[in-house]
């Protein structure tokens, strides 16, 4: 092994899929390498087989997939062909791996410094008072706050960011040659992420480590990575610089898929003027936990919200996990009933309608869901699923079916497509189908919780334009709830801001992302990655 | 995946979800031994007057306390005289032990089978009120907590002592300690179910309760419910044999297997026959009947199998 030599040689991997599926190789001739303290990214949207080459590099393919060609070299050593239990030295010692979901990949039951300190009793000799003064080292440089505190709490009792953190230390305690990150920053808030990558970029400059990292995100490729590899269906289209892939993009779907990115620069502001659609003053929802001892706990998670929205404009909340911004929307679609406020639709109040005196105002307002994949049910046809509500409100079953067919011709499906069930679709044509089965109810207000946020992003400009598209057609009033301010600069009118259930701040989109006036709103800006190079404004 | 170009080509056409299920479930071994097992009996309780039987409840002193094989010579009226076998031997009172035994499949199978399906029926609704109307939730589980809390076997008695003996009593006393477990079935399910966005997009198109809970979160119970059925039915016939044993369930006279071998008790040192028959079919039915439960639970519910 030469100190020279690449970290991490990929050569001409191949891995076989199962039979049935839509091409036969998850991953097919992909080659690529990290260097030592080299930050390379694998870009992709799902299905590209970006995490496949992760899990094969670490060896934890599930056995159904199978590396039929090619070799994985770590310093030199053949990863593919080393044994299980070489494997296992190999992985902590000189390969970690950090993973999406930071919530369940700690242990809950044991101690945080107990789970770090397990990787250095397995791979070293070190005695406990080492081994404690090592992780305590490695959880200070990991930035976080009282190590001691920390090392001795329980996952639950730290937040996500944090969580994700310990992740990186347990991976960099021993460090390895290489870190592989599995969309790291995914699952977590925009400021979080923006801190994240900060601390996995100072670590490797640091440390010398070599870094691989599967992203689907470009504002992140921009942030952080030296080189980039982009993939497509298994194959790898583009690879080069940072710099060079992301300003001269050779590669039609390198092209494509940095066009998608939606800008943060507002698209064309529209003044409305149009009747109010929807009045909502003063929503507040407060939950008790009723205890039959103690005293009751109550949780503010939404305070004297205030939002209006005319026929035809979009409103966007935007705000982290926890601010509230779904309750609120889940207060105003009234699937849940708000403790206080009053919601005017525009000349009813319906926030204290009783279920049955509601029932004739639920057309006027109707919801896409966030997951495409659970808000159809599985065992009806997306047929039944789009007639279900006018046939619930009086309309006859043929002319609902005529209804059906002329709204999937808009939402861009094929009418036929009717019969079939929803695992028959892809994600975005999923959410096609919800939105036919929203404007089936003819409704005046869409909510939009987070409709765009599973999708990848050709997928999320497609949709996107859809909604456009639609919002024209029958003068919605939309309202668009999303942690993606990307997203919310190309779509929203006007803007409210929430952070911890109270706005901050609301106001014309294109005003608020000039001159945010409240500071969190300032720090969201901020931490949207891939700003300083201009993702999407291409 | 990318762009996705064909929108308005015709998406990927799979096979309906249902059409693998039937055949997977004629793969699976348990499955396929116990139902062949459980088919048997159902046809041997069935044409149990056909299979070389003669009456169950004849009672004939002349021929007590005989060991299988024993040969009976039968005189009819017009002089001509036949030999009956007593395969398994005959009881105390000259009863015809296997005659006896096949007619029991009858009473096992059908305590089995109704008790199973009532206590889905009232599990399944009570479960449903108390996954859904929340106001009534504690008030139903608690009071299912203290169904709970007394021992199965000891409700039944106490529930046949407040009837008269019979089949009507023995199926409702059953039936009463096995509700409270399907209700907690259910209502786990409605629970986890009602969260999906896909009963709250029902709840936006202005769905009425019960067509909700019919259309969108019922579905949900039918694979769990099934296998909970199955052993809900297993021990129904356990428990008939236990309070026929025990001389609190169905008059001795009706031929059932506890009831054979309560009467078969006392003489069991000299007489094993009287047990060791009825015994033998009560195990191979609970075994089968479990063996399907297994087989099913396998292959509906994925996630209770890898337990």
């Amino acid at each position: 092994m030469s100190p020279e030599g690449p970290v991490l040689a990929v050569d001409g991997l191949s891995v076989r899929l199962p039979g049935g599926g839509d091409r036969a190789h998850a991953v097919e001739g992909v080659s690529f390498a990290v260097g030592p303290g080299e930050i390379v990214c694998v870009v992709g949207e799902s299905g590209s087989g970006k995490s496949v080459t992760a899990f094969s590099v670490m060896g934890l393919l599930p056995p159904a997939l199978k590396p039929v060609a090619g070799a994985i070299r770590l310093e030199g050593e053949n990863v593919l062909a080393a044994s299980p239990k070489r494997l296992r030295d190999l992985r902590g010692t000189r390969m970690a791996m950090v993973f999406q979901e930071p919530m369940t990949a700690l242990n809950p039951v044991l101690k945080i410094g107990d789970q770090i300190d397990e990787v250095l009793r397995i791979h070293t000799d070190l005695g406990p008072a080492d081994r404690r003064a090592k992780v305590l080292a490695i959880l200070g440089a990991m930035r976080l706050p009282d190590p001691e505190r920390i090392a001795g709490s329980y996952p639950h009792q730290i937040s996500g960011g944090q969580r994700q953190r310990i992740m990186i230390a347990a991976a960099m305690v021993l460090d390895p040659a290489l870190l592989i990150a599995d969309e790291p920053t995914t699952a977590l808030d925009v400021t979080t992420q923006a801190q994240i990558l900060r601390l996995i970029k100072e670590m490797q400059t640091r440390r010398g480590t070599g870094v691989l990292f599967i992203t689907h995100d470009f504002g992140v490729v921009a942030e952080i990575a030296d080189r980039v590899v982009v993939m497509q269906k298994g194959h790898i289209v583009e690879e080069g610089r940072a710099a060079d892939v992301l300003r001269r993009p050779q590669h039609s779907y390198t092209r494509m898929l940095i066009g998608a990115v939606p800008s943060l620069k507002p698209a064309v502001t529209r003044e409305i003027k149009a009747p109010v659609a929807l009045d909502a003053v003063g929503i507040g929802k407060t939950y008790r936990s009723a205890s039959l001892f103690g005293r009751a706990k109550i949780v503010r998670a939404a305070e004297s919200v205030d939002i209006r929205i005319r026929r035809g404009e979009t409103v966007g909340i935007v705000g982290e996990s926890g601010s509230g911004k779904t309750t609120v929307a889940r207060c105003i679609a009234r699937l849940m009933p708000p403790s206080e406020g009053a919601i005017l639709v525009p000349d009813i109040d319906i926030a204290k309608l009783t279920e049955r005196r509601l029932r004739p105002y639920r057309r006027k307002i109707q919801v896409v869901f966030q997951d495409p994949y659970r808000s159809l049910n599985p065992r009806r046809t997306v047929g039944a699923s789009i007639i279900e509500g006018p046939m619930n409100f009086g309309t006859n079953h043929a002319d609902a079916t005529a209804r059906a067919r002329d709204l999937m011709g808009l939402v861009g499906l094929q009418p036929d497509a009717l019969a079939r069930y929803p695992h028959q679709f892809s994600g975005g044509q999923r959410q096609r189908v919800a939105i036919a089965r929203a404007l089936a109810m003819e409704p005046e207000i869409l909510i939009a919780d987070e409709a765009v946020s599973a999708l990848d992003v050709s997928v999320q400009r497609q949709v996107l334009a859809l909604l456009r598209d639609v919002q024209e057609r029958f003068d919605l009033a939309i309202l668009f709830i999303t942690h993606d301010l990307r997203v919310a600069a190309q779509i929203c009118d006007r803007i409210v801001v929430m952070e911890k259930g109270v706005v901050v701040e609301q106001g014309v989109t294109a005003q608020v992302y000039a001159a945010p006036a409240h500071p969190y709103t300032r720090a969201l800006i901020e931490a949207a990655p891939g700003r300083d190079f201009g993702v999407g404004e291409a | 995946m990318s762009a996705e170009p064909a929108l308005l080509a015709p998406v990927s056409a799979l096979a309906a979800p249902d059409r693998g299920r039937l055949a997977k479930l004629a793969r699976n071994p348990s499955i396929l031994v116990g139902g062949t097992v459980l088919l048997a009996m159902l046809l041997i309780g069935i044409f149990a007057p056909f299979l070389g039987t003669i009456d169950p409840a004849a009672i004939n002193p002349s021929t007590r306390n005989k060991v299988p094989g024993f040969e009976r010579t039968i005189r009819a009226d017009d002089g001509t005289s036949t030999t009956f076998k007593h395969r398994m031997g005959t009881d105390s009172l000259g009863r015809d032990v296997y005659s006896r035994t096949l007619y029991g499949a009858r009473v096992s199978l059908l305590i089995g089978v109704s008790v199973a399906a009532v206590s889905i029926a009232v599990g399944l609704l009570l479960g449903m009120i108390a996954g859904y109307v929340r106001p009534l939730d504690g008030i139903i589980m608690r009071f299912m907590d203290g169904l709970m809390a007394i021992p199965a076997i000891l409700l039944a008695i106490a529930v046949v002592s407040l009837f008269r003996a019979g089949l009507g009593a023995v199926i409702v006393a059953i039936i009463v300690p096995e509700i409270p477990r399907v209700v907690r079935v259910v209502r786990s399910i409605v629970l986890s179910v009602r969260e999906e966005p896909y009963v709250e997009a029902a709840i936006m198109a202005g769905t009425r309760v019960p067509t909700l809970m019919v259309r969108h979160i019922l579905p949900n119970t039918v694979a769990p419910l099934i296998v909970q059925g199955t052993f809900i039915c297993a021990s129904a016939i356990l428990v008939e044999a236990i309070l026929s044993f025990l001389g609190i369930g169905i008059p001795p006279e009706v031929p059932t297997w506890g009831n054979i071998m309560a009467e078969g008790r006392n003489l069991f040192r000299i007489y094993p026959h009287n047990i060791l028959y009825p015994g033998i079919f009560l195990c191979v039915a609970v075994l089968a009947v479990n063996m399907l439960g297994d087989g099913l639970r396998d292959t509906l519910d994925p996630k209770m199998g890898a337990r």
